[in-house]
């Protein structure tokens, strides 16, 4: 909360930057506009710049990295024999002392080392705060000196407002470039990690999923193997059932849409089919969990087939209704696409309107109906709530539908969700998981969007 | 004999065409049902989720509640006759309640009875009557009829969703418990009224104390910081890649990035700012800041696509105008540009954060999942999200916790119908057409 005081008193001191730079451009002239090289708000937008800029990027910087720099001085403070913890229980005193520094009261009454380390981190921040409240103040109003000073009526402000701005552009334009290189950096680099202990080929092509690491040396049965081939099937089959569900209702919606519906028709079924691309997965989750796996169970029962109550086939159906508006709408866009003038043959041929969809259209639209049907593929395969809540989480190599079986999303899930030491492979492997899903949703990503943009440019 | 045997083959030939024809037609119309079969097939469902939900919803938004009458016994509450609210505070009020409930019901001495009676009724009555002494302490002494919350099996069996008459081993409620309760039906002490709790409270582990409030103020902690990150940034790439980049290898890779990146699964995010923010920067776990930053990634390619779109859709002519009147390339945009787009840009934004407001599994990631059970105060507090909150409780196994996920879902679905028919009700009112 400090520091967003902090920050709102640097945007004041800004504010009176504006009015003075104004100020003094207009003072140059004795108060005529036509003087000045630039509009007088121009002069003040950069003394403004010059104030609030370097500060708020040195602020940002500063609360970015200042709990790492807090800590690694906080432990290089401590006793040698506590700084040769395991890194586990390093970080369980850590949060000890964080507790206590915080005032949080404890059970048990606090070790005077642990004491006295809470008293050195209060002080640390303390310190770091007011170093930074120094900084921050310090660099703005020495911005504003600058700024102020390079004013007189014959200052090119425009121009260089401008060229500010314009920088600022391009870095906020980078900043989505910046996510796609942070997301693979961050998986590789984990994902590096996860392979010096497990080599890939045994991820890749192991049979035998059970990650749970041994915590201590003489636990049983807690060897962790991680051959992710029953967790890729599972993915698989539910993707399957998914697209089984969504791919026909999806595509003859789409062609009933385009070809047969009348605008009335369409104006309000369209948008009512897009409310199910628009409702949150965890619903969709909650809905497979307590709808229609029961009812697939008990159907199972009455029919004498054994049916899992967290069956691939109540995750894969509802998924498979989530995802049939991207297949409806995208199919329906590419159908609209197609030109009239190939539908006035075929009809002059004296094809009926089907025959015209089945033998004209549809080749025509081939290509779009390919790639919408590739992107709702890799929407299933990355979707994660439907099959956290409804799928199951043993690693079952079948390819029963009326079995549990797990997916990628839902190992990344639970080896992550709740404490664990973040260095083990367990741990590492959803980072491993990650990567592959990452990759082959990006595979599919592209080539879907490369041949619908290839399709769009043929009929444009 | 005038009938040539080519005249037969034609008139043969004729039926066979016309049976043909007529088969091309059961196959149109068949093609037709088709189509028309799954667009029902896809309503249908749709429409079997919503009433599932809603039906299964409803009953949490009301409570049930009974008349007790709860003797504040003074050996119990105040022992020592002072008038000190802080001696008033620590009294034995659990006492004085378990005394009330053996004068209340028979058969309550008993050891296991006393269990029975103790879960008639929401463990909170304890504080209700400390709350009560506190503001008057003359009650202290004297026997009142007061209302109180039932437990969540009470309130179950009241809105008939435990059937009394399976055995006793199959039900949550047992017969003492049915008897007694029965009784109060019969003195008419029993009454429905509308759930406030649901509203006014963060999550807990006894369903009749458990609300959405934590969760809605954690939603709305994330959003803000979503929308104040994502809408500037993806305003100003928009602006920079349909304005000002020259069209040059650089901008392609940005185009194609964004692209893939409004298609990269939402888990991946989470990854992202497990590795980066916790782990890097070492940001605060279940942090609605961290939580609205990832979000914020997220929701960038969308809110970019959108607003370029809205940027596209302003004729040239204008800005030429503008540029021949001598005004700069950045005075085009802010003057005249943005501001016509700007109805498009905020469709975009809304949209954006309606998914983001339904937004589940990054969040996950980031340990947003955790047990909280106070209204979050602000952006570092630990916080939970309202689809978090609807995860959490679908895990929980008590009949009571279903009906309030149905409802908790429900609630988030207003939240997103409203923003969604705010972005049509914005498109409409100000979309032009050039």
């Amino acid at each position: 909360m400090n520091s967003l005081i902090l920050i709102a008193v640097l945007l004041v001191l800004s504010a009176i930057g504006y009015q003075m730079g104004r100020k003094r451009a207009l003072a140059g002239t004795g108060g005529q506009i036509k003087g000045l090289h630039s509009l007088p708000s121009y002069y003040g937008s950069y003394v403004a710049l010059w104030c609030a800029l370097p500060a708020l990027l040195v602020i940002a910087f500063w609360l970015a990295l200042q709990s790492g720099i807090v800590d690694s001085l906080l432990i290089s403070g401590l006793p040698a024999s506590v700084q040769a913890l395991s890194e586990g229980q390093l970080n369980l005193l850590l949060s000890d002392i964080r507790n206590l520094a915080a005032g949080d009261i404890t059970s048990k009454t606090p070790d005077p080392m642990v004491q006295a380390a809470a008293e050195r981190y209060n002080d640390l921040r303390s310190t770091g705060f007011a170093a930074m409240v120094v900084v921050g103040l310090a660099l703005g109003i020495g911005g504003l000196t600058i700024g102020w000073r390079a004013i007189n009526p014959s200052f090119r402000a425009r121009p260089r407002v401008e060229k500010i701005v314009h920088w600022v552009l391009i870095l906020a334009s980078a900043i989505a470039v910046l996510t796609t290189i942070g997301i693979v950096l961050s998986l590789l680099f984990e994902s590096i990690r996860f392979f010096n202990r497990v080599p890939p080929a045994e991820f890749l092509f192991g049979l035998n999923w059970s990650p749970q690491t041994a915590l201590r040396a003489d636990q049983v049965g807690a060897t962790g193997a991680f051959g992710a081939i029953p967790i890729f099937a599972g993915t698989f089959l539910i993707t399957i059932i998914a697209m089984l569900v969504a791919v026909p209702i999806g595509l003859f919606s789409a062609i009933y849409m385009a070809e047969y519906a009348s605008p009335r028709f369409r104006a309000i079924v369209k948008p009512i089919l897009e409310i199910l691309a628009g409702i949150p997965t965890v619903v969709y989750g909650f809905f497979a969990a307590l709808t229609i796996a029961p009812l697939f169970r008990g159907f199972g029962e009455s029919v004498g087939l054994d049916v899992a109550s967290e069956s691939a086939l109540a995750a894969g159906v509802v998924m498979g209704l989530m995802i049939i508006p991207f297949v409806s709408s995208l199919s329906d866009d590419v159908i609209n696409a197609v030109p009239q003038s190939l539908r006035d043959g075929s009809f002059a041929m004296g094809a009926t309107h089907s025959e015209t969809i089945k033998q004209v259209i549809i080749p025509a639209a081939l290509p779009g109906i390919v790639g919408s049907v590739l992107l709702a593929t890799s929407r299933a395969i990355g979707e994660t709530m439907i099959v956290v809540m409804a799928a199951g989480l043993a690693a079952n190599l079948t390819a029963n539908p009326f079995e549990a079986v797990t997916t990628v999303t839902v190992q990344i899930v639970t080896l992550l969700v709740g404490d664990q030491e973040f260095d083990s492979s367990k741990t590492l492997a959803a980072f491993a998981l990650g990567l592959v899903l990452f990759v082959i949703t990006l595979c599919l990503n592209v080539v879907a969007l490369t041949v619908v943009r290839k399709y769009r440019e043929k009929y444009d | 004999m005038t009938d040539t045997p080519a005249n037969d083959v034609a008139a043969r030939a004729e039926d066979r065409s016309a049976a043909l024809v007529r088969k091309r037609y059961r196959a149109e119309r068949r093609f037709r049902m088709y189509g028309l079969a799954a667009i029902m097939a896809a309503l249908g469902m749709l429409t079997v989720l919503l009433f599932s939900i809603v039906s299964s919803g409803l009953p949490a938004f009301t409570t049930t509640q009974v008349a007790l009458n709860l003797t504040f016994d003074a050996g119990d509450i105040d022992p020592d006759g002072s008038t000190d609210p802080a001696k008033l505070a620590s009294g034995n009020y659990r006492g004085a309640l378990l005394k009330s409930l053996r004068a209340e019901f028979p058969g309550a001495e008993t050891r296991k009875g006393r269990r029975d009676a103790i879960n008639m009724i929401s463990n909170e009555v304890t504080f209700v009557m400390r709350d009560m002494v506190l503001a008057d302490p003359s009650i202290i002494g004297t026997t009142q009829r007061v209302w109180v919350k039932s437990s969540a099996d009470i309130d179950q069996l009241a809105k008939g969703s435990i059937d009394r008459a399976l055995p006793e081993s199959d039900r949550r409620v047992n017969n003492r418990q049915l008897g007694w309760f029965e009784k109060l039906e019969r003195e008419d002490r029993v009454k429905t009224t509308f759930n406030t709790t649901f509203f006014t409270t963060a999550d807990s582990r006894e369903p009749e104390q458990a609300g959405i409030l934590g969760a809605v103020v954690g939603s709305a902690l994330t959003l803000l910081i979503t929308l104040l990150l994502s809408f500037p940034v993806g305003v100003m790439s928009a602006v920079y890649l349909e304005e000002f980049a020259p069209k040059n290898r650089w901008t392609d890779v940005i185009e194609v990035n964004i692209n893939n990146l409004a298609a990269v699964p939402s888990i991946v995010f989470g990854l992202l700012g497990l590795a980066v923010f916790l782990n890097f920067f070492a940001l605060p776990r279940s942090a609605p800041v961290v939580g609205g930053m990832v979000l914020a990634l997220m929701t960038l390619p969308t809110i970019i696509i959108a607003s370029r779109a809205a940027l596209k859709a302003v004729p040239p002519s204008i800005r030429e105008a503008a540029l021949g009147m001598g005004a700069s390339r950045l005075q085009t945009v802010t003057h005249h540009v943005l501001p016509l787009a700007m109805p498009g840009i905020l469709t975009g934004t809304i949209i954006g954060m309606a998914q983001a407001l339904g937004e589940t599994a990054p969040l996950l990631m980031i340990g947003m999942v955790a047990f909280i059970v106070d209204i979050p105060q602000g952006f570092t507090d630990p916080a939970t999200v309202l689809p978090v909150q609807v995860f959490l409780w679908a895990d929980a196994p008590e009949r009571a916790f279903v009906e309030r996920t149905s409802a908790a879902i429900m609630v988030l679905l207003t939240f997103l119908i409203m923003m969604n028919l705010f972005a049509v009700l914005l498109r409409k009112k100000f979309e032009r057409r050039w």
